[in-house]
């Protein structure tokens, strides 16, 4: 089975084509790179997937649920983290996660083992009753990945998770990403950061709500013949003829 | 159910967290019964007044001792023209003049009738109307008594009967205006600005994309300012009858019933605005406009709507308040029961499934 299936999925707004026709595929436990410039109609797509947006036309499926008919269940299969901040600033560490955790439905039990488990792996033992606001944003933000993946999704969708941290703490997030991958978990995340594209298996890159590309990295460099994934962006993304919004 | 209660204790954790909006939202109720009822009043005590009485007959001298004893008026001294009491009208403050004819007792004694002319200080016009109103009491009160033991009764004035507020009581008024309004802002206001909270910092889009249902997360955010609200109804009620005095005449739990159902009806207004608006600034803006204002200005409790243009008379048959304000007034101060406001209540009922329709419906149209 395939984690994720686009065709021709598209999202038109008024006269404005926001995603036009995109298909791909995504396969289980891959770490899939979702590319484009601002305006180019990435996070249009995600919504899409995600359920909070529905297709104008085309077909999709998520964990093999069809985002027309299915949200349900696809919500159930999914995680999700948003360039927004997803955390209570007001609510300790502890409490922000018993509520995610809560609102998935998760018994008690499962909640408190994992909960000390995840401090631990996140050396934020000490700070358990500490609230979120206090935290420093690199902190926040592998927090609330892993909020995201506690309830074991087979799928998460990260929307620029890595947003104004420095690139130590970036690096750091992406072991985490690693990790849930290697658990298994299907990872779909859209970035700014072309270096972090090459730490994906596979990328798409959107220009004008369209896909113009998708490949593994090295398979990208050397189609384009470029150096790096930065060149690769360049080449494609000059292409575009609209402007960011 | 599980996931309800999560939502619940999250609520409960964001207002106790923040406590100086929680000391507000319980403060304001006792902060405003306490100004409307000591400070802001405009019932009258100790006004000085003084007398122009040329006659200084048994009947003007009795009069003037029953103004003074009242508890609404100090005698400050007499005057020989009219040019002393402007005088001191201007210098001493002084807020309602007395004047006597030459021939006061004479012309009662003879004529049968006689006119004394009360003067006040009509530049703050409320405090005027009421003062010559307590004024003309008094004297009317005197002329019953006497008349009660003369042989012939010297004039036959029409009384006024001041029905179910005999002494004017301000707080008569406005207790049951100041419960609108606490519970207007409460559930409103603090209905909207906690949910368009969620859409600015994303906490939404991250509820929405999991299995919850939307009217769950709703509903998890109405319970706690429906309790909170509940509350204050209770701190109003107690301050109104053991600080102010005012009883409540009718049933109590027909009261708080009737308050629930207002609560209701403003958290759903506090929902459909926070469907309608991106940020917290515009919500608070919409609430306290749309909602306050119209509640402060057009539910009755300041201005009397009779004297308000018929365009104004016809807008405030569409504010909430002014039904819920009508039957607070009713259970509280008349006694009446669910059979004297059943016409209020049914109105209040069809406004809160109205905007509890339209906000869900919105609410469900947001997330398409």
């Amino acid at each position: 089975m395939k984690m994720i299936t686009a065709k021709n999925l598209s999202k038109v707004f008024g006269g404005f084509k926001a995603v036009d026709a995109i298909s791909f595929e995504v396969e289980p436990g891959e770490i899939f790179g979702f590319l484009g410039a601002n305006g180019a109609g990435k996070t249009t797509a995600m919504r899409m997937l995600c359920g909070l947006s529905r297709p104008s036309s085309g077909e999709a499926t998520v964990a093999g649920f069809d985002v027309y008919r299915q949200q349900e269940q696809i919500k159930r299969a999914i995680g999700y983290m948003s360039q927004k901040f997803s955390l209570y600033d007001d609510l300790t560490i502890t409490e922000n996660i018993r509520f995610y955790a809560g609102i998935y439905g998760k018994p008690g039990r499962f909640i408190k083992e994992k909960t000390s488990a995840l401090l631990r792996e996140l050396h934020l033992e000490t700070e358990a009753d500490k609230r979120v606001g206090s935290l420093p944003l690199g902190w926040k933000q592998k927090l609330a990945f892993s909020v995201a993946i506690f309830h074991e999704p087979q799928l998460v969708f990260l929307d620029e998770p890595t947003g104004g941290v420095d690139p130590i703490t970036r690096r750091e997030f992406w072991n985490l990403i690693y990790a849930a991958a290697e658990k298994g978990i299907t990872v779909f995340v859209t970035t700014h950061y072309m270096d972090e594209a090459e730490y994906c298996n596979r990328v798409s890159i959107m220009v004008d709500g369209r896909i113009e590309a998708l490949d593994t990295p090295a398979g990208l460099k050397q189609h384009y013949s470029a150096a790096s994934m930065n060149d690769v962006f360049l080449q494609l993304a000059r292409k575009a003829t609209r402007s960011a919004d | 159910m599980k996931q309800f209660k999560a939502f619940v204790r999250k609520e409960f954790y964001h207002i106790l967290r923040d406590r100086r909006t929680l000391i507000i939202l319980l403060g304001m109720p006792v902060v405003q019964i306490l100004i409307f009822g000591f400070a802001l009043s405009n019932e009258v005590g100790n006004a000085r007044f003084v007398v122009l009485d040329p006659a200084q007959d048994p009947a003007t001298t009795q009069i003037i001792t029953q103004l003074d004893a009242s508890r609404y008026f100090d005698y400050a001294g007499s005057c020989r023209t009219y040019r002393e009491i402007e005088e001191r009208f201007r210098r001493e403050g002084i807020k309602l003049a007395v004047v006597f004819p030459p021939s006061f007792n004479q012309e009662l004694q003879h004529l049968h009738t006689a006119q004394i002319q009360l003067v006040t200080d009509a530049s703050d016009p409320n405090t005027a109307t009421t003062l010559s109103n307590y004024a003309s009491a008094v004297i009317n009160d005197y002329q019953a008594r006497t008349n009660a033991v003369a042989p012939l009764p010297y004039t036959i004035l029409p009384v006024t009967r001041m029905l179910y507020n005999p002494q004017l009581k301000a707080a008569y008024n406005f207790v049951p205006g100041v419960m609108a309004m606490v519970l207007m802002l409460v559930c409103t206001m603090m209905t909207a600005i906690t949910i368009v909270k969620e859409k600015e910092t994303g906490t939404m889009e991250v509820m929405l994309v999991s299995p919850v249902q939307p009217l769950k997360i709703v509903l998890a955010k109405a319970v706690p300012y429906l309790l909170l609200s509940l509350v204050n109804v209770v701190t109003i009620l107690l301050l109104s009858v053991y600080a102010l005095e005012v009883p409540v005449r009718g049933s109590i739990p027909l009261l708080l019933l009737e308050s629930g159902l207002f609560i209701v009806a403003s958290l759903s207004i506090g929902l459909l605005i926070s469907t309608a608006t991106g940020s917290q600034q515009t919500a608070m803006f919409l609430s306290l406009l749309g909602m306050f204002l119209p509640t402060v200005l057009l539910s009755g409790f300041m201005f009397p709507i009779e004297n308000m243009p018929w365009l104004l008379q016809q807008v405030s048959h569409i504010v909430p308040a002014k039904w819920f304000y009508q039957v607070v007034q009713s259970i509280m101060i008349k006694g009446k029961g669910l059979d004297g406001i059943w016409k209020e209540t049914g109105i209040l009922l069809g406004m809160t499934v109205v905007f509890l329709l339209l906000s869900i419906k919105n609410f469900k149209i947001r997330l398409a």
